[in-house]
């Protein structure tokens, strides 16, 4: 039987529960070896070995080693296909493809902004880091734009990439978490009718609700 | 039925799709979108691409945005013609052009964006480009391709030692930025030198630079825009 995947960082990373969370759905067994970044580990050079920018999460399967959160969920899709969610990343090209577009998208377009709200209203605060009014100010509106293109898309669709919940959907839990449960800036998404209902429908998924709570004990 | 490539030639991010479909040698259509003209915000293309971006791909019944998006179908769907972009037949090798290929998405194109975006389009607008602009993120950039030195050290090319769709992502904006100022923070790099040197001189990236003329030929457009 082959050994547990392993993963690399703390709980509380945004990168790194996307990675849990996709393990979660796919049913992979894994080990959560936690990294302590207030002392520095992701800059040690057994960390810079398996992720060269000293960056978490980093990742092992056997003897294969990787990094960027993104890549490894997509990794885990293709190796562990027929195991737990299938439709997780499609099940044929035509979906997969769509999955695709809707990831980029969050990449793109939802992270910047979103995650640069997470650093200022989630985590500087707690690292004693001044808060930057103007970023703020900025990244709400930039946000607040590529919400109104998602309150569009999710009225004519269920999920982001189609009826089904996808890779697509989840890459956008991590950031979400935070703004909606950690910020008082969770109404730019429960404002918006179409969001909000999908913001509610992935945020409740067991697979989410189990990294929340490993977040919460972490 | 031919694909059908909307966007425009000197356009980074189309110019990576049309790389990829040269690469894997499949037949498409380019059909222009008038960027100055603003097009691209019109409500015919929001219906392809609510983001209003450059490039569409239309195949058949499958209408796809995103560059890198359209690149993975691409290099996908077309995996048995062409170059292999992919590595799908060693999954090790795959897994390490992905991850190759989020670098470029998440380390390298923020820092690159921005010096671009300051060369290229602000001074269309009759402005200077912001030098402390480009200066903070050439000092990003710097870092990234540090990383990119120590690595292209033990490898020839970013995946492993063979050209992949993670290198093919990096093409667009480099070549606009060695047309500028900014391109030493390549040249002082010898291994991301000598890697530049030979992905750019593929006959694929060659002719899709040639198309590259953001700032050229349409200076003299854009200025009677303005008037």
């Amino acid at each position: 039987m082959a050994a547990p995947v392993k993963v690399y960082g703390p709980t509380l990373s945004t990168a790194v529960s996307r990675v849990l969370a996709c393990l979660i759905e796919k049913d992979v067994d894994f080990q959560l070896i936690p990294i302590n970044m207030s002392k520095g580990e992701h800059k040690k050079p057994d960390f810079i070995k398996m992720q060269p920018f000293g960056q978490v999460p980093a990742f092992q399967d056997e003897s294969i080693s990787l990094f960027e959160s993104r890549a490894i969920c997509r990794y885990i899709c293709d190796k562990y296909a027929d195991k737990g969610n299938k439709e997780l990343y499609g099940t044929n090209p035509l979906a997969k493809a769509s999955i695709d577009q809707w990831l980029e998208a969050e990449g793109q377009s939802f992270n910047p902004p979103s995650g640069a709200l997470v650093f200022q209203l989630a985590f500087a605060p707690r690292m004693k880091i001044p808060q930057d009014e103007g970023l703020i100010k900025q990244n709400q509106e930039k946000l607040g734009k590529v919400l109104d293109v998602y309150e569009r898309r999710l009225g004519e669709s269920r999920f982001l990439a189609g009826d089904e919940f996808s890779l697509a959907d989840l890459s956008h839990l991590p950031n979400t978490q935070y703004l909606v449960a950690g910020t008082d800036r969770g109404e730019l998404f429960t404002s918006r009718k179409n969001v909000g209902r999908w913001w509610s429908e992935i945020s409740s998924r067991e697979s989410w609700k189990k990294v929340v709570q490993m977040q919460k004990s972490g | 039925m031919a694909l059908k490539l909307h966007g425009s030639a000197m356009s980074t991010s189309t110019s990576l799709v049309i790389i990829c479909l040269h690469e894997k040698e499949v037949d498409f259509e380019l059909v222009p979108v008038d960027l100055f003209a603003g097009e691209q915000k019109q409500p015919h293309f929001l219906a392809k691409n609510p983001f209003g971006q450059v490039p569409v791909l239309e195949d058949g019944d499958l209408t796809l945005f995103e560059s890198r998006a359209i690149s993975a179908y691409i290099a996908e769907k077309f995996k048995e013609t062409g170059y292999d972009l992919l590595r799908h037949q060693n999954l090790q090798e795959a897994a390490l052009v992905k991850v190759w290929m989020e670098v470029e998405s998440q380390q390298f194109h923020p820092a690159i964006a921005p010096i671009v975006y300051q060369f290229y389009v602000v001074p269309l607008k009759g402005v200077s480009p912001d030098q402390a602009i480009i200066d903070d993120n050439l000092e990003k950039l710097g870092k990234v391709l540090d990383i990119y030195e120590a690595r292209l050290s033990s490898t020839k090319y970013l995946a492993g030692d063979f050209y992949s769709l993670a290198d093919l992502h990096h093409l667009p904006y480099t070549c606009y930025l060695m047309k500028t100022t900014a391109a030493s923070v390549i040249n002082e790099r010898p291994h991301v030198k000598a890697w530049w040197e030979d992905i750019s001189c593929r006959p694929v990236s060659k002719k899709a630079a040639e198309g590259m003329t953001f700032g050229e030929k349409c200076t003299l457009k854009i200025k009677a825009l303005l008037l």
